[in-house]
């Protein structure tokens, strides 16, 4: 089957990583990587490019989690080809433009490998075919977005720039997400494919308005639409590459292609026209009236980019099939001269050293050939005939006059529209003549010249594609604009024409009105900037964004407060009495009686004599607790009951398994009590203690009777199946071990994970641990006078061998009779850790390496290794296989490769539990360096 | 039997919950051990208390326990155990860093919220 939509995506994903460490290599190789993978991704699109224009949809699926509805599906259709031609076009020339503007102090591997996950990010949102895949890359725009803006760390502006962009548009996301399920749950399916089939159903559900206004949220927030406009311009503190990318033909591109993709489906209602027209309305007039007094270039351009923007969301929300035909089209001409524009104002900005308006002027006589260019791409912003954007600007004209005539109030629309079409004429004028004219720069920090021919070459392509789109439309945009457009509308395409002069008409007198207009405001521009300048900070959508923001944050540190006063008892006894609480409610709501019909046990008097020792055990340790070291001892005794517990009620691996736990945590205990205070000071107050007591009596009882109703209830297993299928299946008589590392091996391999992770943890947390041990007890005496006992340390070592046997002997038989990797390991982990004990750490260490870190990692590479295999033979992870071996001497002999697996985790454990004990004891040693030279020399 | 076992379970979670509302690290720990020891009694008898029929398939058994408890049980050993360990560490590293052992590292306070 056909992939390579999905490795349009992903090879951008992955290019990331491989262009992040090719930098190490030098500066050049990754600015060459990123292209290469841009190219890569292009050659990988190419196959399947052909077929939109004969109005096919591609669809390439792969399952990922069928049982939730989601594919990893692709769809390639007119809308979508467009946009990864943009995406991937403009990104190449994005990339090579920023080869040159980045300085040597930036770092040019992180700044292509974000460039890089947000390009493939990107691709993922517009070739996804499944709503929540389209999702997830919507949210990693987002995030990579975030990494570009803030790509300057350094700087306070880029930093908040980058978090407002995320708040906005993660937020929006959010919305998204929720009106997406909607959206799913309305269609039953979250494939476009079906979606895009259900537009009268959909419009027709009664979820459709808060559907609709969900999404809308996520679009109108990534798009900047007015009221969610204000972080673009803050997006602005990015590196110029990035705003020409972003805000040209990606980042903000994406709320709008939303828009195109699920117009069939939610547009043709009244809600959609005045959500969307009227956001797009009032987010092109207030774009184009502050882009015409920003005095920062890079401010000039974002506010243009969010007029431009109203004016796509405009066309999109008047509804029409000819409105969205035009609106495509602009997004199109949009991409290409703004992202142009963009290049030149970073041109600008890197040859004078600033981007301030008023100072940046008269650089004709500097850069002809930049002012040329970027004078072909403001035309083309203004729409002035023979330039491309001057064709969408005219069908966009002709759409409002349509509506003009159709509908009583639609002059207003017609009227705002010119007054639109005057500022931007006005803006676009002033770009040019402010930047290039206008006298002489003032104080630039730098002396402008050129830039390399390789910094224009980018432009002048997007610039030669604005002229040649502007003259000769039938020849080269018209077979694009026509697949895109059957793309969004999937439906028949109404009749257009794509000619410069379509006879005189209300189109072409609004077209002359605001050229005419704009020249005259432009003309007339002081008194309006110190209106401007009156105006400036009210209307300030940042403020209420700040004041929100800083109220949340308010809010949530008062609950924080209030909830956590920094003390650990306080949220333990928080959390017992909730525990204790959500368990009343649901007994007293439960209903039933607490004991259940089961058949009881006979009680036994040695049964009744360890219960009674194991409570005076317990409640002895209660008493002596502030004993640290009494009480630790009388504890010791509490895991040999619970272990005789466990033969008692035929569960022999837990015996073994908890009586070697038992000495483990025991000697662990003891070696850190050794460095701890051996008393607990009598600090609660009386009332405190018979609180906690309290507390503790309610809580045992609670566990007692959920005991109780549990062990008297009778109940269904569902383990019938592991104790049929033990010995045909896998081999084993002993069914704990089989389902240890058999039936259950993935959880015995995440078990094995986490102790492995608990190991290294606390290795880590031991290293640079420098705690002095006490050299004298409370009596005065010295704390081990007698380090190593002779007698104690020669017995030791005899018992080594005998209990590396007995280990060996539980590992083998561990997978018929009781015993396994776990206990073994255990096992061996007390035979070795006794010759640290009785004989030393320096003694051992010169006998025994104690590099254990490989030891874990071997147990886990065998165990994984192990399931692997199983996948090579077309069998699920960790299926395990058997055969039985006839060995000379031993006999028959069953070998099954479960007990690799066993192997593996055998070997976790003793690198796990030997990694604790010995650097635990490593402390031991360092805190008494005299004795540590008294063994050397013994 | 049952009643014992439930005893059993009752004491050992009580005197875990007394022993972590303390206010000293190494009591915590030491209630923390308990709270373990409880709670994998408690899964364990989730499969019921039977006598004489360890879940090891042998011709002449007449029937088995529920092994799969057991099972479960036997990791939760081991891993209580790693994490028994993880939080001595925590301790003695934040009695190095703080030169006490309360729990919230504040010396000389009465363990008084």
């Amino acid at each position: 089957m056909n992939m390579n939509l999905l490795f349009v995506a992903l090879i951008p994903l992955m290019g990331a990583a491989l262009t992040a460490w090719v930098s190490r290599f030098g500066r050049m190789g990754s600015a060459w990587t990123a292209g290469g993978v841009t190219l890569l991704a292009l050659l990988c699109l190419l196959p399947s490019a052909a077929a939109p224009f004969d109005g096919e949809v591609i669809v390439q699926r792969w399952p990922w989690i069928p049982g939730a509805g989601l594919d990893l599906a692709f769809r390639l259709d007119g809308l979508g080809l467009l946009f990864a031609l943009m995406i991937l076009g403009i990104g190449l020339l994005v990339i090579l433009y920023a080869r040159y503007y980045l300085s040597e102090h930036d770092c040019m591997g992180r700044f292509y490998a974000y460039l890089l996950l947000f390009m493939g990010s990107m691709l993922g949102i517009v070739l996804a075919e499944n709503l929540i895949l389209l999702l997830i890359f919507w949210e990693m725009t987002s995030l990579s977005s975030f990494l570009l803006i803030s790509y300057w760390r350094g700087r306070e502006d880029a930093r908040t720039g980058a978090r407002m962009a995320l708040t906005v548009t993660g937020l929006g996301g959010l919305a998204m997400l929720g009106g997406f399920l909607l959206l799913g749950e309305i269609a039953g399916s979250y494939d476009l494919s079906v979606i895009l089939t259900m537009g009268d159903v959909i419009r027709a559900h009664p979820l459709y308005t808060p559907m609709l206004v969900l999404i809308l949220l996520g679009a109108f927030t990534k798009s900047a639409q007015f009221p969610f406009h204000f972080w673009l311009p803050h997006a602005m503190a990015a590196p110029t590459p990035v705003s020409a990318y972003l805000h040209s033909a990606t980042l903000v591109k994406a709320g709008v292609f939303l828009l195109a993709r699920l117009f069939p489906v939610l547009s043709g209602t009244p809600e959609w026209s005045w959500l969307v027209g009227g956001a797009g309305l009032t987010t092109l007039l207030i774009g184009a009236w502050f882009a015409l007094f920003k005095h920062d270039l890079k401010g000039l351009l974002a506010y243009s980019t969010i007029s431009h923007l109203g004016l796509i969301t405009l066309l999109f929300g008047i509804g029409t099939p000819l409105a969205a035909v035009a609106g495509v089209f602009h997004i199109i001409n949009h991409a290409t001269f703004k992202a142009s524009l963009f290049m030149a104002a970073g041109i600008i900005d890197h040859e004078c050293g600033t981007r301030d308006m008023r100072r940046v002027n008269g650089l004709w006589r500097f850069m002809p050939y930049t002012g040329t260019l970027a004078m072909v791409a403001a035309a083309s912003m203004a729409g002035v005939p023979l330039f491309n954007g001057f064709l969408s600007k005219e069908m966009f004209f002709a759409e409002t006059a349509t509506f003009f005539e159709e509908h009583a109030w639609g002059w207003l629309l017609a009227l705002a529209v010119v007054i639109a079409g005057m500022l931007a004429v006005a803006y676009s004028l002033r770009f040019i003549h402010d930047v290039f004219f206008n006298g002489e720069p003032v104080d630039l920090p730098r002396t402008p010249h050129e830039p390399p021919f390789w910094m224009k070459a980018p432009v002048a392509v997007l610039v030669a594609i604005c002229l040649l789109v502007g003259t000769l439309p039938a020849y080269t945009v018209a077979p694009l604009l026509q697949a895109a457009s059957a793309g969004v509308l999937q439906a028949p395409l109404p009749g257009y024409d794509l000619a410069i002069w379509h006879g005189l008409g209300l189109p072409v007198l609004m077209s002359i009105l605001a050229l005419t207009g704009g020249l005259l405001i432009y003309a007339a521009r002081r008194p309006l900037f110190a209106l401007a300048a009156r105006l400036e900070g009210r209307l300030d959508a940042r403020a209420i964004y700040d004041w929100a923001l800083g109220r949340t944050l308010d809010f949530a540190g008062a609950v924080t407060r209030r909830l956590d006063t920094g003390s650990l008892q306080r949220m333990l006894l928080f959390f017992m009495l909730s525990a204790l609480t959500l368990g009343a409610i649901g007994f007293i709501g439960g209903g039933s009686s607490l004991t259940g019909p089961r058949v009881l046990l006979p009680v036994d008097g040695v049964s009744i004599l360890i219960a009674l020792v194991l409570v005076a055990v317990a409640i002895g340790t209660l008493i002596l607790h502030r004993q640290r070291l009494t009480a630790l001892i009388v504890m010791g005794a509490l895991g040999l009951l619970i272990a005789l517990i466990f033969v008692k009620f035929s569960a022999p691996d837990l015996a073994l398994t908890q009586l070697t736990v038992e000495v483990v945590t025991i000697v662990l205990l003891l070696l850190a009590l050794y460095f701890l205070p051996q008393q607990s000071p009598a600090e609660s107050s009386r009332a405190r203690r018979i609180r906690d007591l309290g507390v503790a009596t309610l809580a045992g009882g609670g566990t007692a009777a959920l005991t109780w109703a549990i062990l008297s209830r009778p109940f269904d297993s569902i383990s019938g199946y592991f104790l049929a299928n033990s010995v045909p299946g896998g081999g084993g008589a002993n069914v704990v071990n089989v389902i240890l590392v058999d039936f259950r091996g993935f959880d015995t391999l995440g078990e094995i994970t986490v102790l492995a992770l608990a190991g290294l943890g606390i290795y880590a947390m031991l290293r640079e641990l420098r705690l002095p041990g006490p050299t004298h007890d409370d009596a005065g005496r010295p704390w081990n006078w007698d380090a190593h006992p002779t007698i104690m340390a020669a017995l030791a070592r005899l018992l080594l061998p005998l209990a590396l046997l007995v280990s060996v002997f539980i590992f083998l038989r561990g997978h018929n009779l009781p015993g396994g990797g776990f206990i073994a390991g255990l096992v061996t982990a007390v035979a070795l850790i006794m010759q640290y004990l009785t004989n030393g750490v320096e003694w051992t260490h010169r006998r025994l390496s104690h590099d254990l870190h490989p030891l874990i990692g071997w147990g886990l590479l065998i165990g994984t290794l192990t399931g692997l295999a199983s996948l090579i033979f077309g069998y699920p992870f960790l299926t395990s296989t058997f055969t039985h071996v006839h060995w000379p001497v031993v006999g028959e002999f069953e070998l099954a490769s479960a007990i690799a697996f066993d192997l593996g985790v055998y070997l976790v454990v003793v690198g796990a539990t030997l990694l604790i004990l010995v650097h635990l004891g490593l402390m031991h040693g360092a805190s008494h360096p005299k004795q540590g030279i008294q063994q050397e020399s013994r | 039997m049952e009643v014992l076992m439930s005893l059993i379970v009752g004491v050992l979670t009580a005197c875990g919950v007394y022993l972590t509302l303390r206010g000293r690290t190494f009591t915590m720990v030491l209630g923390l051990t308990f709270l373990s020891y409880a709670v994998n009694l408690f899964l364990f008898a989730t499969g019921r208390l039977v006598v004489g029929q360890p879940p090891v398939i042998a011709a002449q058994m007449a029937g088995y326990t529920d092994p799969l408890p057991q099972a479960l049980v036997l990791t939760a050993i081991v891993i209580s155990f790693a994490m028994t360990a993880f939080i001595v560490m925590l301790a003695l590293k934040a009695y190095a860093e703080l030169g006490n052992d309360q729990v919230d590292g504040r010396a000389g306070q009465g363990g008084e919220p």
